[in-house]
């Protein structure tokens, strides 16, 4: 199995909308919690009120600064990074014990934790940081795409959702079938321009991110500025603008 | 990359093991009997003694056997088929040279050959991972079995062999360092790639969570790569220069095995630096390599 | 291929309880996920009206809140001296004797010696019963150094503010611009809004030093200079009025502008409005040219009309205003270099607002009346909206400046309309529908009312027959006249100065401070254990209710451990901070979804049996026994007035009037934990002045009567406290004080430096000092959190590029950072999107070693740090023999972030400094590892 399947019938993925992420890590916590308590081994935490503590997650959120050659001011990206389910995913192929796959239905990429020796191996060709190996049952950890949420019976149909979608307060994160032009997030994606991360590795993710609008564009005071012509200069000044602008008011009987 | 001691002992001692082997299957030296059977221990207790510790490395050793199965991809399944097949095959012969006074040269050859490729598939683990820029390409495989033969010969008391394949190994050494100083600037992988952030240079503000977690002690390892210009002066005149001085003067048992145990201490710090100064491009994501 | 086989339908859980979350006072709607009886999953509901589905990082976190190993586990009785934290475990009986013997000789003879004061809890219509019950003025919450500015400025103008009291129209809006804000208090609804204004591609600007968060999202940063808001709004009115780009049809009809103001200097009612015989504020009718009240019937108010009665010349207050805010001293040129805003970015900003209002304008087919009785046929909306929060309140001058903001909303014709900002009911209320405050002891009898309040000039000061401070926190004094939340921050000083009078009790609630909740926390410290000459403590006696071991149990001598938020009932009640919607009333329950495993109780019904014991009117029943048997009983059957009680649904006989259900709590629980009423559609905008809402609020129970308003643009009680500094009335301040209230009294908006400025050596210490609040942690409570302090688990102080290189800062770099009045050596970063006269940091990161049950080498005591030891609730002294206070002068708002500082590179220290010795807790350290999967 740690060979790729050669195509998925799905491709069931995540766009993050990097215009909108506020970064509140909303997203790290029920996704922390959520796998916690189900797929697999709980999330452990070690030295969990001490001086250093290190437990598994499955989604972190980062944030970047981007400085302008020019003197338009820095921004900053809240951005948020799980498995992306890559469609040629070098940690499915490293791993020698086939614990790591992707499956053919949908194309989530995911580990069979019982199988998994620990090896680290496959974290290490993820070029994105999304395994972890969990610090106390020591097997790969890493983002299921909530495959026990999505086709969860037990679930009322509108929580079939992964859980970091589901609570994300600011809507920056959709699910969906990005194998599918026809698809909402495959829509966002065309719209909105989304891309890969590090093209180049050749992983071809199945996540998209859709950029930043461009920042601090209200600087054309010239176009705007029609909108602040100035009434005062003209005759009696404000009071007599008022007086006149008062008069043309709809219902205003002179 | 953190430089685990176990994959260290592992890639160092499993290499001069492997390479030990490739020799004595040319036959080389053509010993019989009792000091067969002390080159074939060596070889067995370090190709062994490396592979046991690379199940330290394992979170789950106790699963292991399960790493024979994905030999169609994983390189890390080929070098345990290979590893086995080896000593198997080595085995036999050895017995041959050790009991029987034999000389079953087509199977020595063959283990050679599989001892060889042990050492590269090995070597590929490494190489196959185009997230660490440094490893991946073809002069991993042509470092580690250089080292690897380098060794072997340096341990088979191949004198003849062992001076050049010991400058060879120098010089692959070097031009690993010098290549994969720049690595991770050609692979064109940035922060700006890893993130497709656009409009101006890219900075990471705040990481994710403000201790370390299993990525950063994994693959951030700056601590160590303060020491790197003085490990690899210490590399190459333990490595290299040491031992073919002490090939060159006049042979005596005892320069020999000098120049072996300064070799295997060069080796450690090769390969230490191989895997601190390797920068996993997760690095990027936290503003470190 | 063979994959192996996994069950993608697992059972979630065995039951989903439902509840509120506790984890802000955003009090989002939580599923609960139990397993084997225990608390599994946590998950937002998807049908309450905050979050609809929604949670945050710390309310998904909540399951490691609920188990948090520094929950308290039984009462305590301090056994060592104050702050060393050693405690003996008593039984509850034991606990309420010994509060009852300390409170009951005080009730009797002087209430005024218990001061009772809670932080951020969610029941202080009950607290403050409880309080009043008891008969001391000395009750309040954490309102006064929290963000009293902006909820005074609000309701002053315009009867509500931001937060609990409002949201903008985010279905509406176009443009939406937001004033210093990190977080606040709506966490959820502002990210759910910002995401679909983002949505929809609106633009979002953000006012804010720092670019981080809502900022970092919004389309345009605007990196203002620290406390110089004001200016950069006021210039904005200046551009909008200087262009007639204000709404003037909606000024003339809805707000006080039209409203003839006494011009005539020298006469004795200068400055005020005038009003007709009941006391309505006058407009000039444009149909007659006659004076009329705002009332009238078919009224057409004058804006430019003025008017002589009596040789007195009134002219309407929006002349008064053009007067003011067309000077050029507030034209973009004059303000851009102290607010580090750019001329033509200022002009970009005023016309990109001009042009929403006005050139996208919205009309909604939704025919409405008004109180006038005239009918309109449509709604219509300037699609801009405003947000603000404490960035502008915790200033010196944040009263004024929120005001500015109000004006500002106002003048484009933006609140209530559709796009705009919108009040959540049981807002609007304007100030005069309010309580005023009350102070009048009686020894064994309940205070003369309730304690908070609006006053409307020096007339309803708290002050004592000789002009000194009826309350321990000075609120309602000529210091601070509006200190409508009371001044918690001064409590622990002027206690410990026994300024005005010395007390004998602090009781406090929820609130840490001798740590992140206190400016000066060092200082306090030494308050809180400082004797007098005879050896005892100067504040005699302290209980504390927490349900952590947080870093202020230490310094209390009795402590009533509370229950976690889930083990208790709680209820959100529209009599207090509601959570409503602008188009719903709504209110919630808390409920035990678990049983607590410690011998702890829920404050409240704490305090119901303290009040029982000690005989308070309205806790014990004509036999003698308590009235309610706990918290949920009060809840259920409390009544505030006959059919009003702390919660509004499903009361026998109907929503929001009604007798007492028996089952009301089920209903709840039933409902999935709240209840809510839709605003009708015709009333669902112009609410304050829509006949319909007045009659829907009537009968939900907001109040009696309808109450239209008009927005007060000129706030009249200012103008008295002004007349008064003046020299005017029987009420007069003290002669040092006059001219700072003639000054900041003003009755229209305006824009002074910050009191720190004035009072500090601004080269000596040239820099901002901020703190924000991360969306992951609250306050201190998040550290304990195994999951969340591992994303906040120590905080750097950020720096800007200028002062990172002028310094020579590196990775990994450590700052002394000085004010004038402490010192901090701290870890340092570098940030680019950042105003360049400011640095800052993550707020109540820092913890003291032994607090929390965390690890004494714990990065939070190692490397985290409060900006709190360089902030002190007195200014430096200026040579006149008084410390004044570092608050606003009008409510009393402490101003955190007018901090000065300079900063040097240091060599790093072992610890970040000051560091506090270790603390004993009550509890032991947390165990090392945490995993755990519940059922299993
Ligand atoms: N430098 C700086 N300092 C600031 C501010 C700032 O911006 N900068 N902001 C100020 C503001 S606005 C505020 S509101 C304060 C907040 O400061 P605090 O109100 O002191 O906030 P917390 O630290 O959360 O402390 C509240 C206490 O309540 C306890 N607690 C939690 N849950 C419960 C419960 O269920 N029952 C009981 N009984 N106790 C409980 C916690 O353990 C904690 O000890 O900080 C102020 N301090
Ligand atoms: N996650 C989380 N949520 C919380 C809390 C929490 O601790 N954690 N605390 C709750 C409490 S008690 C409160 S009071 C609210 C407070 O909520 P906020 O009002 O968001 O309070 P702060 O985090 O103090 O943020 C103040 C913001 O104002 C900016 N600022 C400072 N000075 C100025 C200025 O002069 N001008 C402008 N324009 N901006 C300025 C700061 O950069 C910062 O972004 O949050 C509540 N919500
Ligand atoms: S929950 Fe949404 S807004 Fe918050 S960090 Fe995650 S993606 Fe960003
Ligand atoms: S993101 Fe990493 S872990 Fe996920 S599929 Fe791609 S390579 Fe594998
Ligand atoms: S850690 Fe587990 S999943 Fe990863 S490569 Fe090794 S065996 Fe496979
Ligand atoms: S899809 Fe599920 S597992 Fe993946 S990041 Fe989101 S919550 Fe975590
Ligand atoms: S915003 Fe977060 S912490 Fe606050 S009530 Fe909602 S879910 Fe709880
Ligand atoms: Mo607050």
């Amino acid at each position: 199995m740690t060979q790729l399947p050669t195509t998925t019938t799905r491709k069931l993925g995540l766009v993050i909308d990097l215009d909108t992420c506020v970064g509140c890590h909303a997203c790290v916590i029920s996704c922390k919690g959520w796998n916690t308590e189900n797929y697999g081994a709980p999330l452990a935490d070690e030295d969990a009120y001490g001086a250093n503590p290190v437990g598994s997650f499955l989604n972190r959120v980062h944030s970047f600064e981007v400085t302008p050659a020019d003197d338009a001011p820095p921004s900053l990206v809240h951005f948020p990074k799980s498995c992306l389910h890559c469609d040629n995913a070098p940690c499915v192929t490293v791993c020698p014990t086939g614990a790591s796959y992707k499956r053919v239905e949908d194309g989530i990429v995911l580990v069979n934790e019982s199988a998994c020796i620990g090896c680290g191996l496959c974290a290490w060709a993820c070029p994105y940081g999304a395994r972890e190996l969990d610090p106390r049952e020591k097997v790969m950890k890493k983002c299921t795409l909530c495959v026990d949420r999505i086709y969860n019976e037990n679930l009322p149909e509108e929580d079939r959702v992964p859980a970091c979608v589901r609570t994300c307060p600011a809507g920056a994160r959709h699910f969906g079938d990005l194998g599918d032009s026809e698809s909402a997030v495959s829509q966002l994606v065309a719209q909105r321009g989304g891309f890969d991360l590090m093209p180049e590795m050749g992983t071809q993710p199945v996540n998209k991110y859709l950029p930043p609008r461009p920042k601090d564009q209200l600087q054309e005071t010239d176009i705007l500025a029609p909108f602040l012509a100035p009434v005062t200069d003209t005759s009696q000044g404000f009071l007599g603008w008022l007086d006149r602008a008062l008069s043309a008011l709809p219902g205003a009987k002179e | 990359m953190h430089p685990a001691p176990s994959i260290i002992v592992f890639t160092t001692l499993s290499g001069l093991g492997f390479g030990l082997m490739a020799f004595l299957g040319l036959g080389l030296p053509g010993s019989t009997g009792w000091v067969a059977l002390a080159f074939y221990v060596i070889a067995y207790a370090l190709a062994c003694g490396g592979l046991v510790a690379s199940a330290f490395h394992l979170g789950h050793p106790e699963r292991a056997l399960r790493a024979f199965s994905q030999w169609r991809s994983s390189w890390l399944s080929r070098e345990a088929w290979l590893a086995v097949l080896t000593l198997l095959v080595v085995g036999i012969f050895a017995a041959g040279r050790v009991f029987w006074g034999q000389l079953w040269q087509p199977l020595g050859w063959l283990g050679a050959a599989l001892a060889l490729a042990t050492v590269y598939s090995t070597s590929m683990i490494y190489a196959s991972l185009a997230a660490i820029p440094r490893w991946h390409g073809p002069l991993t495989p042509l470092h580690f079995l250089s080292l690897s033969l380098a060794g072997g010969a340096l341990l088979a008391g191949q004198v003849g062999a062992a001076l050049p394949l010991l400058a060879l190994a120098a010089g692959v050494q070097l031009v690993v360092w010098m290549q994969g100083d720049g690595a991770l600037a050609r692979s064109g992988t940035t922060m700006a790639s890893a993130t497709g952030l656009q409009g101006g240079a890219v900075r990471a503000f705040e990481p994710p969570h403000t201790g370390t977690n299993y990525l950063l002690r994994e693959m951030v390892h700056i601590v160590g790569r303060k020491h790197a210009a003085r490990l690899r002066v210490l590399t190459l005149i333990l490595g290299f220069g040491l031992p073919m001085v002490l090939l060159v003067l006049p042979f005596n048992h005892w320069l020999g095995l000098l120049a072996v145990l300064t070799h295997v201490l060069g080796i450690f710090a090769s390969r230490w630096l191989f895997f601190a100064q390797a920068e996993h491009v997760v690095g990027l994501y936290y503003g470190k390599r | 291929m063979n994959q192996p086989k996994i069950d993608t339908s697992p059972k979630v859980s065995d039951e989903v309880r439902k509840t509120t979350c506790y984890m802000c006072a955003c009090r989002c709607g939580i599923n609960v996920h139990m397993k084997a009886g225990k608390i599994a999953y946590i998950e937002g509901n998807r049908d309450h009206p905050v979050n609809k589905g929604v949670l945050c990082a710390k309310g998904s976190a909540g399951i490691m809140q609920v188990n948090a190993p520094s929950r308290l586990r039984a009462p305590l009785k301090r056994v060592g001296p104050r702050g060393a934290g050693q405690f003996e475990e008593i039984s509850w009986d034991e606990a309420l004797q010994i509060a009852t013997s300390w409170l009951a000789p005080l009730r009797e003879t002087a209430p005024e010696k218990l001061a009772f004061f809670t932080g951020r809890d969610q029941s202080q219509s009950f607290t403050g019963w409880w309080a009043q019950q008891f008969g001391t003025p000395n009750f309040a919450a954490h309102g006064g150094f929290c963000s009293v500015n902006m909820a005074a400025a609000g309701i002053y103008t315009m009867g509500g503010a931001f937060w609990e009291f409002g949201q903008p129209d985010w279905d509406h809006s176009k443009l939406f611009v937001i004033f210093g804000v990190a977080e606040d208090h709506d966490s959820n609804p502002i990210k759910m809004g910002i995401g679909k204004l983002k949505a929809r591609g609106a633009r979002v600007v953000g006012v804010n030093p720092i670019r981080t968060g809502y900022n970092a999202v919004a389309d345009d940063w605007y990196g203002i200079t620290p406390g110089t808001d004001g200016l950069l709004i006021l210039s904005l009115v200046h551009l909008l009025l200087k262009a007639g780009r204000v709404d003037l049809d909606y000024l003339a009809r809805w707000t006080n502008a039209p409203v003839l103001v006494n011009c005539t200097a020298g006469h004795a009612d200068y400055g005020m409005l005038l009003r007709d015989s009941e006391g309505r504020e006058m407009v000039i009718d444009r149909t007659t040219g006659q004076p009329a009240p705002f009332t009238q019937k078919g009224l057409r108010p004058d804006l430019a009309a003025s008017h002589q009665q009596d040789g007195i010349t009134y002219r309407p207050v929006f002349h008064l205003m053009a007067e003011r805010y067309l000077d050029d001293s507030y034209a973009p040129e004059a303000v851009a270099e102290k607010t580090g805003i750019s001329a033509s970015r200022i002009r970009a900003l005023a016309a990109e607002i001009a042009r929403v209002a006005f050139d996208e304008a919205i009309t909604l087919d939704q025919p409405w009346t008004d109180f006038r009785g005239e009918t309109h046929a449509k709604m219509v909306g300037r699609p801009v909206s405003f947000h603000a929060m404490r960035g502008i309140s915790a200033h010196s001058n944040g009263f004024q400046t929120a005001r500015a903001l109000h004006m500002l909303q106002i003048l484009l014709g933006t609140v209530e309309t559709p796009g705009g900002f919108r009040f959540k009911p049981p807002y609007p209320k304007p100030a005069t529908a309010h309580p005023k405050p009350h102070c009048g002891v009686t020894p064994g009898a309940p205070l003369d009312g309730p304690h908070l309040g609006y006053v409307q000039g020096p007339e309803d000061l708290c002050l004592r027959p000789d002009g000194s401070p009826a309350r321990i926190d000075k609120a309602y004094t000529w210091e601070n006249p509006m200190s409508a939340h009371g001044l918690m921050h001064m409590v622990i000083s002027n206690a410990h100065a026994g300024d005005p009078y010395k007390i004998d009790t602090l009781f406090m609630y929820m609130a840490n401070m001798s740590w992140n909740s206190s400016m000066n926390s060092g200082g306090v410290m030494q308050m809180l254990t400082d004797t007098d000459e005879n050896g005892d403590y100067v504040i005699p006696r302290i209980i504390y209710s927490d349900a952590y071991s947080s870093e202020m149990v230490a310094y209390a001598d009795l402590i009533l451990p509370d229950t976690t938020y889930l083990e208790r009932h709680d209820c959100i009640s529209l009599l207090d901070r509601p959570i409503c919607e602008a188009d719903a009333a709504a209110d919630a329950i808390r409920w035990p979804v678990v049983t607590p495993d410690r011998d702890v109780r829920g404050f409240q019904s704490v305090l119901l049996d303290l009040g029982h014991r000690l005989g308070l009117p309205g806790m014990v029943a004509p036999d003698g026994s308590p009235a309610y048997r706990d918290y949920a009983d009060y809840i259920v059957n409390h009544q505030r007035k006959p059919g009003i009680g702390p919660l509004a649904g499903w009361r026998t006989g109907g929503d929001g009037r009604g007798a007492p259900n028996p089952d009301q709590l089920q209903n709840y629980i039933d409902n999935g934990g709240f209840w809510l009423a839709h605003v009708p559609a015709e009333a669902s905008y112009f609410k304050p002045w829509n006949a319909d809402y007045q009659n829907w609020a009537v009968g939900m129970g907001f109040y009696d009567s309808p109450q239209p308003y008009l927005f007060q643009l000129y706030v009249e009680p200012l103008r008295k406290f002004q007349r008064a500094a003046e020299g005017h009335g029987p009420h007069q301040p003290p002669d040092h004080l006059r001219q700072r209230i003639a000054e900041t009294l003003d009755p229209l908006p305006i824009w002074y430096p910050p009191f720190s400025d004035a009072q500090v050596d601004t080269d000596a210490f040239p820099i901002h000092a901020l703190t924000q609040r991360p969306m992951a942690m609250y306050h201190s409570w998040g550290s304990q959190n195994a999951w969340l302090r591992q994303i906040h688990g120590m905080n750097p102080l950020y720096l800007p590029t200028n002062l990172w290189q002028s310094h020579g800062f590196g990775a990994g770099d450590w700052a002394r950072v000085t004010s004038p009045h402490g010192e901090i050596t701290v870890p340092v970063a570098h940030m680019g999107a950042l105003n360049p006269n400011t640095i800052w940091t993550w707020n109540a990161i820092g913890k003291r070693r032994g607090a929390w049950a965390l690890d004494e080498k714990a990065p939070e005591a190692t490397q985290g740090f409060l900006l709190n030891h360089l902030i002190h609730e007195l200014l430096p002294p200026k040579g006149d023999g008084l410390r004044w206070a570092n608050s606003d002068p009008v409510t009393g708002q402490a101003a955190w972030f007018d901090l000065r500082v300079q900063i040097e590179k240091t060599t790093p220290p072992a610890h970040s400094l000051p560091a506090h010795p270790t603390q004993g807790a009550p509890v032991p350290q947390g165990p090392r590892d945490v995993a755990w999967k519940v059922g299993q």
